[in-house]
């Protein structure tokens, strides 16, 4: 069935992580949390298709896990906080994740966030409510859901 | 009597636990922002409150995906640091107060906010960072803490209003224990931030600024904005705002603000950090603050209805 349609699908290079991502990603999330052990880290580096078996991801699931395709991961139901710890196993920093995840080198994103991290101008919305919420007023009702494809992944 | 006499609210990114317990806090980019903490640490260290209650969140290390409540609340005596991936910090075990949490548990969930119980918990950088900007890093944190976890990484997290309203009933429950106990309330996360997906990295420091202003002077206005505003105009992690709402609910209508400090960026976050003071004088408000609550009540029946 597909993904029912939420506000939140209209927020541009957004996976929002609902119920629904947590049921269909709970082997990814599962797996990212066994990595808090060192003997599993251990032996998910030692063989990683074979450890992956344990925890019944789909195979694009397991496809997105062993490219670390984090986007898709998070597409596919994972979470960031547990990705992350994917990312540590692999001895990554969380900035290289970041940078990653947005398509350009760790280098770039750190002078972006020195510079005062990416703008929300342009960024708020894919179907064009591009203008700013006011902190406190009660919510417009956001006319239409997107209706179109998701994201783009990287 | 126990009162709630502040609230104190801080980001607790993990980067900031790596440069402490890396020993990087002196080079310039992490100087600018422990130096903002440096009057918060004075200003606690006179407080000296006998009990803080932080409001912070789990990050897939107490709670996975296998159960997810929506508040938690610690009446372990101990939480011991959890081991994230890279062991647990080099920080001191969290003494909690048992006997105050119980009561605390007891009093909300009769005033029917349906807490989760956890009598063994191990925390995560969301408690201990904003411990160690407030604290420094003793051998020994200086005073009791009670963990509140709130759900804000599975979508949807209580609303605002919630999370507010929570505070209230924290603050009532508070002040009905009966030992003579100075509490000051912490609020954790935030402010804009994103890490996750190809739009990691935004920043809003005017909807952060704004929210400041708000939760200083008029927090009425924050309590109805929705999640959607949040993550759209502050990043999908930015909704951990919420959670300085349950602090913000804990405390007098009008306070004193104290102390601000607000920089960009520790590594993918907006470093926000406030300090709210009841006014002195509180036991005169009383009878006011009960029939506000209860007018408050009224109302949440009616949005109920």
């Amino acid at each position: 069935m597909a993904r029912e349609q939420h506000d939140y699908d209209d927020i541009p290079g957004t996976f929002v992580f609902d119920a629904e991502r947590s049921r269909q990603g709970f082997g990814i999330n599962m797996f990212c949390m066994s990595l808090m052990k060192d003997e599993n880290r251990k032996a998910f580096k030692a063989n990683e298709a074979e450890y992956l078996k344990k925890f019944k991801l789909t195979p694009e699931q397991t496809e997105a896990v062993l490219k670390r395709d984090y986007n898709r991961m998070l597409e596919l139901g994972g979470n960031i906080y547990f990705t992350a710890k994917l990312g540590a196993t692999d001895g990554h920093s969380f900035q290289h994740l970041a940078a990653v995840m947005t398509g350009s080198s760790q280098d770039d994103y750190a002078k972006m966030m020195l510079g005062g991290g990416r703008s929300v101008e342009g960024n708020r919305s894919k179907s064009g409510k591009d203008r700013p919420a006011k902190a406190g007023k009660a919510a417009k009702p956001k006319a239409k859901a997107r209706s179109k494809s998701r994201s783009k992944r990287g | 009597m126990a009162r709630i006499i502040a609230g104190v609210t801080s980001s607790h990114v993990p980067a900031i636990g790596a440069a402490i317990d890396n020993h990087r806090t002196e080079e310039p980019y992490w100087k600018r922002v422990f130096s903002g903490f440096e009057k918060s640490k004075e200003w606690m260290a006179k407080v000296k409150p006998d009990v803080c209650i932080a409001v912070y969140n789990d990050h897939a290390s107490a709670f996975s995906v296998e159960i997810v409540p929506t508040f938690a609340l610690g009446c372990a005596a101990e939480f011991p640091p959890a081991d994230e991936g890279w062991g647990p910090r080099p920080v001191p075990v969290v003494k909690g107060h048992p006997q105050l949490a119980a009561h605390i548990a007891q009093s909300v969930i009769l005033d029917e906010f349906d807490l989760t119980v956890v009598n063994k918990m191990e925390v995560d950088h969301g408690l201990t960072v904003p411990m160690n900007l407030l604290f420094g890093s003793p051998k020994e944190w200086p005073c009791p803490v009670i963990p509140l976890a709130v759900n804000v990484v599975l979508y949807p997290p209580p609303t605002g209003h919630r999370c507010f309203m929570l505070g209230r009933a924290i603050r009532k429950a508070v002040e009905s224990y009966p030992e003579d106990l100075r509490v000051v309330m912490m609020g954790t996360g935030g402010m804009s931030h994103q890490i996750s997906g190809p739009r990691a990295g935004l920043i809003n420091s005017k909807f952060d600024k704004a929210f400041l202003d708000n939760l200083s002077k008029d927090p009425k206005k924050l309590m109805r904005m929705p999640h959607i505003d949040y993550m759209r105009e502050a990043g999908a992690e930015g909704i951990e705002m919420v959670m300085w709402l349950v602090m913000r609910g804990a405390l007098d209508d009008k306070v004193d603000e104290v102390y601000r400090f607000y920089t960009v960026p520790a590594s993918n976050t907006a470093v926000g950090h406030i300090i709210l003071a009841n006014r002195a004088k509180s036991a005169k408000r009383k009878p006011v603050a009960k029939h506000k609550r209860a007018a408050a009540r009224a109302k949440v029946d009616r949005i109920r209805s």
